[in-house]
């Protein structure tokens, strides 16, 4: 595995690993480290950091949403020129082309069922080229970007042992 | 009336290790670096095959040697992964944990008065071992000079030329070291040159980050003289589950298993599910977790070479073994858990030429590893 491999990889795993405790990590040294995340953020491979949160544990009522969107395409339109249009919209959080049954996978995120709600009736499925959408309400979330959710495991081990 | 303990077990004192397990336990907030097994769970996939085979109502005993399917699964892995290769009927004999398989190897294989050189600093248990077998222990010290690998010089001069048996740990629990098939040939040469017997600790063999892991038994003329004992507690962090096995010739396999069907009668049934699949389709939950001690281990060391705290490059295990800072590395450990609530093990608590070293154990996560390393950072300013 190449150091550039090693980085990402760490930065996957705790995007605030100081740049220090990911050079002793993989035995480098710190510039070398700071080098290869300062290339990766300029190719485009590093598009951003953001915090893994779990709504339940705050004060804050969260209202997320799996939608998925069928399309019909003609000659002027393809799958890029509906999914810049949709992503464009700050509530969606994410939006994949997928294989199966329907062609696009959305997350929406809003504040209130209705303001989710309202957002696919207004904005989403008036698009001309959407035929249809299916939303999901998520009702509760066990594990996000790898990170499990509830309370984890206590370590149970003797404090000392052979 | 009262019990009167017999002599065997008189002449053993008491683990070393337990002094520092009892003041960690009085530290509410302590990080320990003491911990000698994985910080992980056993792989999902093996804890699942457990509880299928529960659900199934497997709860018998198996085979005194072990399912037949586990000892050929077992063949394959150690043939595949160490060019190891064994008989499962005849030469593969799983047991309740290495442990197990190391004491049976000292009860089949050594008689009172035989002298059994052991390695050190090793495991707690290969000394007792002995003792409770009736043989005589004769120490062969390593030393950090030599990064604690056994040399020939080294077993020469502790006279090991006269012992029956040489008992070896690679990697290395207390140091982490390991040794490459070129330096262990030495070792090698000496066995067969004053016809020793060889038990071989190989639990942390698939942990090893300099280069891969060599078994003294496939050295040449070493497999008809070399027990060696492996099994799932390190690599697959399946400690509590208790399953080892020993791989030997026949003839030690068939005395060893003479014991075990009547003290063990089989090891655990469940964890030897669990195994199955943990050979199965295990690999890349032992290479993820290989990766995070390793990760773990350059982090410590580049620690503890910024505190200026010597520490010899331990490629096994999940151990460093620094040089202690004070003379006194007991007295080092006992002050570190009451002030700084950071438990480690001092080098003495695994026998000869561990003095003036400290254990410490990187099984533990990133976030918690950093923070002990900060307050020994501290508590030696």
């Amino acid at each position: 595995m190449s150091s550039r491999d090693d980085v990402l990889e760490l930065l996957r795993e705790n995007a605030r690993y100081t740049v220090e405790d990911i050079a002793r990590q993989i035995d480098a040294d710190a510039n070398e480290v700071e080098g290869i995340i300062a290339d990766l953020e300029a190719e485009g491979v590093v598009k951003g950091y953001r915090a893994v949160v779990d709504w339940d544990e705050t004060e804050e009522e969260r209202v997320r949403a799996a939608v998925e969107l069928n399309v019909t395409l003609d000659r002027e339109t393809s799958y890029n020129d509906v999914a810049e249009r949709i992503a464009k919209f700050p509530k969606v959080e994410s939006l994949h082309l997928v294989s199966g049954d329907y062609d696009f996978m959305m997350e929406v995120e809003g504040d209130s069922m209705r303001e989710v709600s309202h957002f696919i009736s207004e904005k989403v499925a008036p698009v001309p080229e959407i035929t249809q959408t299916v939303t999901h309400y998520m009702m509760d979330s066990y594990k996000e970007s790898g990170i499990f959710f509830g309370d984890g495991d206590d370590d149970d081990r003797l404090s000392v042992s052979p | 009336m009262t019990f009167d303990v017999s002599d065997r077990v008189d002449a053993v004192p008491p683990s070393g290790i337990r002094r520092f397990f009892e003041l960690a336990e009085e530290q509410d907030d302590i990080i320990s670096l003491g911990v000698g097994e994985p910080d992980f769970s056993a792989p999902w996939a093996a804890r699942d095959a457990a509880i299928a085979s529960l659900e199934q109502g497997k709860t018998s005993y198996t085979a005194n040697r072990g399912r037949r399917e586990l000892r050929e699964q077992i063949a394959d892995h150690v043939d595949r992964r160490y060019d190891l290769q064994y008989d499962p009927d005849e030469e593969i004999l799983v047991t309740a944990g290495a442990s197990e398989g190391i004491d049976l190897a000292y009860r089949a294989l050594v008689d009172p008065g035989d002298t059994v050189a052991v390695q050190q600093p090793c495991y707690v248990s290969y000394v007792p071992g002995v003792i409770f077998a009736g043989g005589d222990v004769l120490p062969v010290r390593t030393h950090v000079e030599d990064e604690f690998k056994l040399t020939y010089e080294g077993l020469q001069e502790s006279g090991a030329a006269d012992a029956e048996v040489l008992v070896l740990c690679y990697p290395n629990n207390p140091t982490g070291a390991t040794m490459t098939g070129d330096e262990l040939e030495e070792v090698a040469e000496f066995a067969r040159e004053h016809d020793l017997v060889v038990f071989s600790d190989e639990i942390y063999a698939d942990l090893t980050y300099e280069h891969d892991h060599t078994s003294i038994a496939t050295l040449p003329g070493m497999r008809e003289r070399t027990v060696v004992f492996n099994g799932f507690s390190k690599a697959y962090a399946m400690t509590g589950l208790r399953l080892g096995y020993v791989l030997a010739p026949p003839e030690a396999t068939t005395a060893m298993n003479r014991i075990h069907q009547y003290t063990m009668l089989s090891a655990p049934t469940t964890a030897q599910y669990a195994a199955i699949e943990a050979l199965e389709s295990c690999d890349d939950a032992v290479a993820e977790m290989k990766t995070q001690y390793d990760r773990r281990r350059q982090f410590v060391l580049s620690r503890f070479s910024e505190m200026g705290i010597d520490c010899f490059p331990a490629g096994g295990a999940f151990y460093a073994f620094p040089e202690c800072p004070w003379d006194d590395a007991d007295a080092f450990a006992e002050q570190l858990i009451e002030e700084q609530s950071v438990a480690v093990v001092p080098g003495s608590a695994f026998g000869e030429g561990g003095e003036g070293h400290l254990r410490v154990s990187y099984a533990t996560g990133l976030d918690e590893l950093k923070e002990a390393m900060a307050r020994i950072e501290q508590f030696v300013k």
